[in-house]
């Protein structure tokens, strides 16, 4: 442009932060240069410690040697169950009492300030306590003892805040247009939100569902306490189960000589999280398109 | 735009319209109606009489609540939160204000369009299967030849005939808003609330949604709240005339076409109609 001929009219004048405006373009990018660094570089260290020990037997075979030798097919399982279960319990409560905040108690009630206030304090407390809160209330009061029940169920406390919140934002994203115009039809409030808001609201829930799972799926201090570290294959949901972060902190903490296989099953938890949030996304977007279509 | 001045269409109400509103059987009848939104007023004492089968064009400037008197209609100004509604609106024989009322029913009786389309971000076809089936209304074949016939009344039948599946979200405005027309009469309601339809429509699909409009006439009852005075005197043939005093919507003037427009009574009203007022 600075080339270009002396316009016939005056040109407006030029800002004098020029200088400014390159130094911000210039940390912006290379904030972003970092982090997706320091995520390569994360990747990448896992990849190469972990995948010369990766193989189908790994994926199939129980651990023998406390873990220094053979697979994680029990634990495999045992993370899968938790988080069904987690997942079972937290979906239909977080869906429901997101449905509650933004449509049934549209006018800041009381009910709806407390649940808003309590799930803000819900979302920063750290793990520890809800393992904590998990093993008084799961495991031992009410008797489930450290099980992949207890775990599962600590688990879905910790990740409805999340869900709710998203779900909510969710709903609220929808246009009122669609309430209004759903309303003068006759249609009544159940059909509406099933058949209309629910749906319009799903990428909320998705996003949701994507973190809550990641949290699920990565936590580790409160399952200690709940669901136990016992490595062997589950017979019931009341047995108790190790999920791969507590063998990925056992391996690399407390047995020596099992930092190989800590990697791998890293590798494993960082593949797993990946396909799940894809297979997340997809599974929704075709959800959709069948609800928008199928007659 | 010729179009507009066609012999079939009706710039002299009473003269080439097509029969049944020349009765002027009241359909609802509109007593002392009041509207405050928390501790604001936005509507007096609004008495208005809607003929069966006629248009009524609810007229005035910005404020004066035109829109608020619509929603009072259909019992949707329940939506909003604070909202009080004094006064009786009668149909069917009833005091729709009352809390018995059951709005299921009165809303598929009372149709509303609004002035942005809103279909649902459903396929085309489920915009028009989903209330119906909501109704308990036929199914399986029957419900597909409502489905033709509907879209073919609003004039859709044609463009959209191919991709019934297809997002109704990807359509033209003005095909959104003839499919929302074509959701409202599919429930055959026996009036039909219109908020400004044409008014977030360019002026030749605006033209389409008003011809459409017009074709009902006689059919189905017809409120519509209009900010164009050239589009209430091509299509109405009742309107009434809002107007803001002391900070509160209020009626000021009903009557014929004819009437409004030659020969208003009062002096607002006439100024507001030779566009020196509003």
């Amino acid at each position: 442009m600075r080339d270009a001929p002396a316009p016939a009219v005056p040109s407006l004048p030029r800002g004098g932060t020029d200088w400014a405006d390159r130094a911000v373009t210039a940390a912006v990018w290379s904030v972003a240069l970092l982090f997706t660094g320091v995520f390569l570089w994360i990747v990448g260290d896992l990849v190469r410690h972990g995948l010369p020990h990766l193989s189908w037997g790994f994926l199939t075979d129980a651990p023998m040697d406390a873990g220094r030798a053979g697979g994680i097919a029990p634990i495999l399982v045992s993370t899968f169950l938790i988080v069904g279960v987690c997942l079972a319990v937290s979906l239909p409560l977080g869906v429901g009492t997101a449905v509650f905040l933004a449509e049934f108690s549209r006018g800041e009630s009381l009910p709806a300030r407390l649940v808003r206030g309590s799930l803000d304090v819900l979302a920063g407390v750290p793990s520890i306590v809800f393992g904590l809160f998990g093993n008084a209330l799961f495991s031992l009061y009410l008797g489930m003892g450290f099980s992949i029940l207890s775990g599962g169920l600590t688990l879905a406390c910790m990740v409805l805040p999340i869900l709710i919140r998203s779900t909510e934002e969710g709903l609220r994203a929808v246009p009122d247009d669609y309430r209004k115009a759903a309303a003068a039809l006759g249609l009544s409030r159940t059909a509406t939100l099933w058949r209309i808001l629910l749906p319009a609201a799903t990428p909320g829930l998705v996003v949701g569902l994507v973190l809550g799972i990641g949290r699920a799926l990565s936590e580790t201090a409160a399952l200690l306490f709940t669901s136990g570290y016992v490595a062997r294959m589950p017979g019931s949901l009341l047995d108790s189960g190790r999920s791969l972060t507590v063998h990925i902190y056992d391996l690399a903490m407390n047995v020596p000589g099992g930092e190989a296989n800590a990697y791998a099953t890293a590798v494993v938890l960082v593949t797993l999280l990946l396909v799940i949030n894809m297979l997340t996304f997809q599974i929704a977007d075709r959800w959709l398109h069948r609800r928008i279509t199928r007659t | 735009m010729s179009r507009r001045h066609s012999p079939t269409r009706g710039a002299h109400p009473g003269t080439d319209r097509p029969a049944g509103c020349e009765d002027r059987q009241p359909v609802m009848e509109v007593q002392d109606l009041s509207v405050r939104y928390g501790n604001a007023p936005a509507l007096r004492d609004v008495t208005l009489t809607i003929p069966r089968g006629c248009i009524t064009a609810v007229v005035g400037p910005s404020g004066c609540g035109k829109s608020t008197f619509l929603t009072c209609l259909n019992r949707l100004s329940d939506l909003v939160p604070d909202c009080r509604v004094t006064g009786s609106v009668r149909f069917e024989d009833r005091d729709i204000l009352n809390g018995d009322t059951d709005l299921v029913a009165l809303r598929r009786r009372v149709g509303m369009i609004f002035q942005k389309p809103n279909p649902f971000p459903l396929s085309i076809r489920k915009n028009l299967t989903f209330p119906l089936r909501h109704h308990g209304s036929p199914s399986g074949k029957a419900l597909e030849e409502k489905v033709e016939q509907i879209l073919c009344q609003v004039g859709l039948w044609d463009e959209v005939k191919d991709r019934l599946d297809a997002p109704a979200l990807e359509l033209s405005g003005g095909q959104q808003q003839r499919l929302c027309l074509a959701r409202a009469l599919v429930l055959e309601p026996r009036v039909l609330l219109l908020d400004e339809p044409c008014s977030a429509l360019d002026p030749i699909t605006g033209g389409v949604v008003e011809d459409l409009i017009l074709s009902l006439r006689g059919q189905y009852t017809v409120v519509v709240v209009t900010h164009n005075l050239a589009q209430a005197r091509r299509i109405a043939d009742e309107v009434a005339v809002f107007w803001v005093r002391h900070g509160v919507g209020t009626l000021i003037e009903d009557g014929p076409v004819g009437q409004i427009f030659d020969a208003p009574r009062s002096e607002r009203t006439a100024e507001y109609v030779r566009g020196i007022r509003g």
